[in-house]
């Protein structure tokens, strides 16, 4: 059956090295996405270096367990997600479409507790602006904490909110279409996304929510 | 080498979620300055976990280990770098 092996474009010697290329690229995609996020951390760092009180008490007011909750929700999700990638090499594409799904489906939990969070936040005058309140010593800089807790869950949030879309439109391919069948580098690509996404959230998770809870 | 035994994903997945108790179980220990170095190596070993295995960079060729490394390696050029200004802006 020639016609349903991996086609290799003419630029490469074989699927696997063509493959390897994939990676790669995804790699450098991925290492852009770390200096992207990296700069928001050094944001984050420079500035819990310079009032690490005011951090920490602003730290203290964010629910912790909605945290703790939504850690466990990304990570089981990334490990449904490399069982998808695993269904997807093997070629079982109606595992993979139903795998991919849950994955999704754990995303948008995530999406979900996160928007409660959010919600409760607004309610407690912790959105950085004119209506932002607090009664901590130091409002400017509690202010200043919430500022970049606000952006950086945001734009993880929108990294989320693209995986979960890219995601369900996969598991659609994986069932009504012909796109991976012998196929599985797009969803091992976008595998590596989810689980960036990931990464992301396991070190946003400790320094937004646990500055200095034991005192 | 793309398809791993399914128990190396499940024992990376409880992995993670232990890692995971234990991060909030010692942010509630007063460990003094030493209480973010126990949650960042932890989160380190979390990434290094979830790069090693779910993203299969343990079974790739060298050629992937430099791109993954060149990533954080300008990463924390960036961090260091910065930091050391600020760190040592108070010195006279």
């Amino acid at each position: 059956m020639p016609s349903l092996a991996l086609p290799v474009e003419h630029q490469f010697d074989d699927a696997g090295q063509q493959r390897e290329a994939a990676t790669l690229g995804m790699w450098v995609f991925l290492s852009t996405e770390i200096l992207f996020f990296g700069g928001m951390f050094l944001a984050y760092t420079a500035y819990r270096y310079t009032y690490p009180q005011a951090f920490a008490e602003a730290s203290r007011q964010t629910l912790i367990a909605f945290g703790a909750v939504n850690t466990a929700v990304l990570l089981i999700s990334s490990t449904v997600m490399a069982f998808a990638v695993r269904a997807a090499s093997k070629n079982r594409r109606a595992l993979l479409g139903l795998l991919l799904l849950g994955t999704a489906g754990l995303g948008a939990l995530f999406l979900i507790i996160k928007g409660f969070e959010y919600a409760h936040e607004i309610k407690e005058h912790l959105l950085p602006g004119s209506r932002f309140y607090t009664n901590a010593s130091d409002p400017k800089h509690v202010e200043l904490f919430f500022s970049i807790y606000w952006v950086m869950t945001g734009v993880h949030a929108l990294h989320v909110t693209i995986g979960v879309v890219l995601i369900v439109f996969f598991a659609f391919r994986a069932w009504f279409t012909n796109a991976f069948l012998n196929r599985d580098t797009p969803v091992e690509l976008l595998g590596l996304y989810w689980h960036f996404v990931d990464i992301v959230w396991v070190f946003l998770f400790p320094l937004i929510y646990m500055i200095d809870r034991h005192s | 080498m793309r398809a791993l035994s399914p128990r190396i994903y499940l024992i990376t997945g409880a992995a993670l979620l232990a890692l995971l108790g234990l991060t909030i179980a010692a942010a509630y220990i007063n460990l003094g300055p030493m209480n973010t170095a126990v949650a960042m190596t932890i989160s380190l070993t979390k990434a290094a976990l979830i790069m090693l295995f779910f993203m299969h960079v343990r079974y790739s060729k060298s050629l992937l280990w430099i791109f993954v490394g060149a990533g954080f390696f300008w990463l924390s050029i960036m961090l260091v770098l910065a930091m050391s200004d600020y760190m040592s802006r108070g010195w006279s």
